[in-house]
């Protein structure tokens, strides 16, 4: 049988080509096209090849800000995940508290990332900052905008309180689906409460949990606003992250050519080290259901 | 181990109940003895699955109490009671091997671990896990779960009674009369007093040593098999037990005969008429087609399963149904039917009753 010539499909796929032409395609290749070359004026440019990228390897800059961005990840996905848990454990399981009690935690997902940075400046600020006033008249000596290392951890504290309630809600969701007859079995079988968590729970959140690992890691690799609005990357560049240092590189310095390969090599290592973590779980969960 | 008794057990999931309907299980007295085996058979929703959750403690009833042998338990926790339950859905520690499974109840019991060990091997060997020890549970087929399941309860000594409650409705339909002949000779074996709640009369019929009949939060009767299926207590019990169930038929008591519409039925004795809804019962398996005696009847439809001939007929404007051996013949003019006298149950608004002593079904069982 001959095939039959129908062009008109290229027709119906045209919009989505368009669509992802212009809005990723285009401007991912401008940046790519960036990285291979030098700018004069503003306007001026010519090929280096792969200048920019073994510069960039050889700089220390981007080495200190990627090892501040992973110590960041590591430290945050350290305390929100064991946190949100918790949370979600002791929240009630229904009525109208737990309803109550879900709304609340909700509500820091639902301020805009610069305000939430807003907040932190100011409930931070060691002289009219509420935090800020408390510690120091508690006797200790704090000022995240002289101290590396009260910057790093209003930082921190900042992050976790903005997104620990992700962690939670999806736990609790976890949690929620969990058939009252493993409570049961578990009764019967005289499990201690620890015994439950470790043995019910703690198994039947695994796929949330991924998620949620996943999420938190990904958005904290990224952290640009709050960090920026509070610290600005400071003191010096102690919290100066990965993508606080682009945004210099880019628009303070006006280095196309380096920020757009440091761009690149941004979006590799976040693609790269999600890929890495997500084959992990996934095979984790096969190997295990296998057996 | 010992004896389950239940004395005017009642529970309401409302918090102030006031009318009998607010209750999902009305006043159960009863005692299980020890050793033998139940099943608790009944339609979704009849309170079966209530009763069940009262005795393992995972409920407290509302009224009444709970003893074993002779301990008040009503208050005491699951772990207390010391009892086992295997749960609809197979629940199993998913982390865990299978044998990590078998160990934990005996674990968190603070076993010798010697003990733990021998035990173990022991249990699966019984129900047929030796093989499978080893692997993760997570992974293993429903009725291989369900076993663990089952095996987590016998596998402490000391447990006072198993409670099953409808554990064969994820199983496959060729794994269920190998589990359940397991069950029995599981039974045979330890002697557990165990209680089998199900609303599948198979089930209940081949597990049970004696069968509690619910209906609407109420036990309306505790009998064998047998006993069920020849002198149902109360209607229900006739309609649910049997395939297809019992045939009923309203009439009119007049001395030793029924008077239905046209015709009079014999019934060998005198139930001394006392007044209400007066019901006859009469099993499919003990109604006969006939050329010429008998009340008339239209039949609609015969099927042929094999062993037996399904005929459903239509008898003063109701159907009825009736079953015959595969051999029986069965002609056009057959336009009689004849029913065995010794075979019929008579109700009185629902209740059975008896010749000579016409209140005591009723008084006994309400």
């Amino acid at each position: 049988m001959e095939k039959t010539v129908n062009q008109r499909a290229w027709i119906l796929v045209l919009p989505v080509v368009l669509l992802v032409a212009f809005s990723s395609v285009i401007p991912m290749m401008t940046v790519v096209n960036y990285s291979f070359q030098d700018s004069f004026r503003g306007n001026d440019f010519f090929w280096v090849g792969l200048e920019w990228y073994s510069e960039l390897l050889r700089s220390e800059r981007l080495w200190d800000a990627l090892g501040r961005q992973l110590l960041f990840s590591f430290i945050i996905l350290l305390i929100e995940i064991p946190l949100g848990i918790l949370i979600a454990l002791s929240m009630p399981k229904k009525g109208w508290l737990a309803s109550l009690c879900l709304v609340l935690i909700a509500l820091p997902l639902l301020i805009p990332y610069n305000v939430v940075g807003t907040i932190w400046q100011i409930f931070g600020r060691s002289d009219i900052g509420l935090l800020g006033r408390v510690l120091i008249d508690l006797g200790f000596s704090y000022n995240y905008a002289q101290n590396a290392f009260d910057a790093w951890a209003t930082v921190i504290a900042m992050d976790v309180w903005h997104w620990t309630s992700l962690v939670a809600l999806l736990s609790y969701a976890g949690l929620r689906s969990i058939p009252s007859a493993y409570y049961q079995a578990a009764k019967i079988d005289q499990a201690s409460r620890w015994s439950v968590f470790r043995y019910i729970e703690l198994p039947k959140l695994r796929g949330v949990l991924i998620i949620a690992v996943l999420l938190r890691f990904m958005d904290s690799f990224m952290i640009y606003t709050e960090p920026f609005v509070l610290t600005g990357g400071g003191p010096g560049n102690a919290t100066t992250f990965l993508s606080i240092d682009l945004v210099k590189m880019a628009l303070g310095q006006f280095d196309l050519g380096p920020a757009a390969a440091f761009s690149l090599m941004y979006f590799l290592v976040i693609l790269l080290i999600s890929y890495v973590f997500y084959t992990v779980m996934i095979s984790i969960d096969k190997d295990e259901t296998k057996q | 181990m010992a004896s389950i008794t239940l004395e005017n057990l009642a529970h309401s999931y409302h918090a102030q109940p006031i009318t009998d309907s607010d209750f999902a299980l009305k006043a159960v007295n009863h005692e299980w003895e020890d050793g033998r085996a139940y099943a608790l058979l009944g339609p979704s929703g009849c309170g079966k699955t209530t009763l069940l959750n009262i005795m393992s403690g995972l409920l407290q009833p509302t009224r009444g109490r709970i003893l074993f042998g002779d301990t008040d338990v009503t208050h005491l926790s699951t772990a207390e009671r010391n009892i086992a339950q295997v749960f609809q859905f197979p629940v199993v520690y998913d982390t865990m091997t299978v044998g990590q499974n078998l160990a934990f109840p005996l674990r968190n019991r603070g076993m010798e671990a010697g003990y733990i060990a021998d035990r173990v091997t022991r249990i699966a060997e019984m129900i047929g896990l030796e093989q499978h020890l080893t692997k993760k549970a997570r992974g293993l087929t429903a009725d291989l779960k369900q076993k663990i399941s089952l095996g987590r309860g016998v596998v402490r000594e000391d447990v006072n009674a198993i409670l099953f409650d409808e554990p064969l409705t994820v199983i496959d339909p060729h794994m269920k009369w190998e589990l359940r002949t397991q069950l029995k000779s599981l039974h045979r074996e330890f002697g557990h007093t165990m209680v089998y709640v199900t609303h599948d009369q198979t089930e209940a019929l081949t597990f049970a040593d004696e069968v509690v009949v619910m209906h609407d939060g109420r036990v309306v009767q505790i009998g064998t098999p047998q006993e069920l299926f020849e002198t149902p207590a109360h209607v229900f019990v006739g309609y649910f037990i049997g395939s297809p169930g019992m045939n009923f038929i309203p009439v009119t008591l007049d001395g030793r005969q029924a008077i239905a519409e046209g015709g009079a039925i014999d019934l060998l004795q005198d139930f001394e008429n006392p007044g209400g809804d007066i019901v006859l019962g009469i099993r499919p398996e003990f109604v006969r087609l006939s050329r010429d005696t008998g009340l008339p009847i239209e039949v609609k439809q015969v099927r042929d399963a094999g062993r037996h001939k399904f005929i459903s007929a239509v008898l003063f404007g109701s159907e009825i149904n009736i079953v015959a051996d595969a051999g029986t013949e069965i002609a056009a003019e057959m336009t009689k039917v004849v029913f065995d006298p010794s075979k019929i149950s008579v109700f009185c608004n629902d209740w059975r009753i008896n010749a000579g002593s016409p209140q005591t079904a009723k008084v006994g069982a309400s």
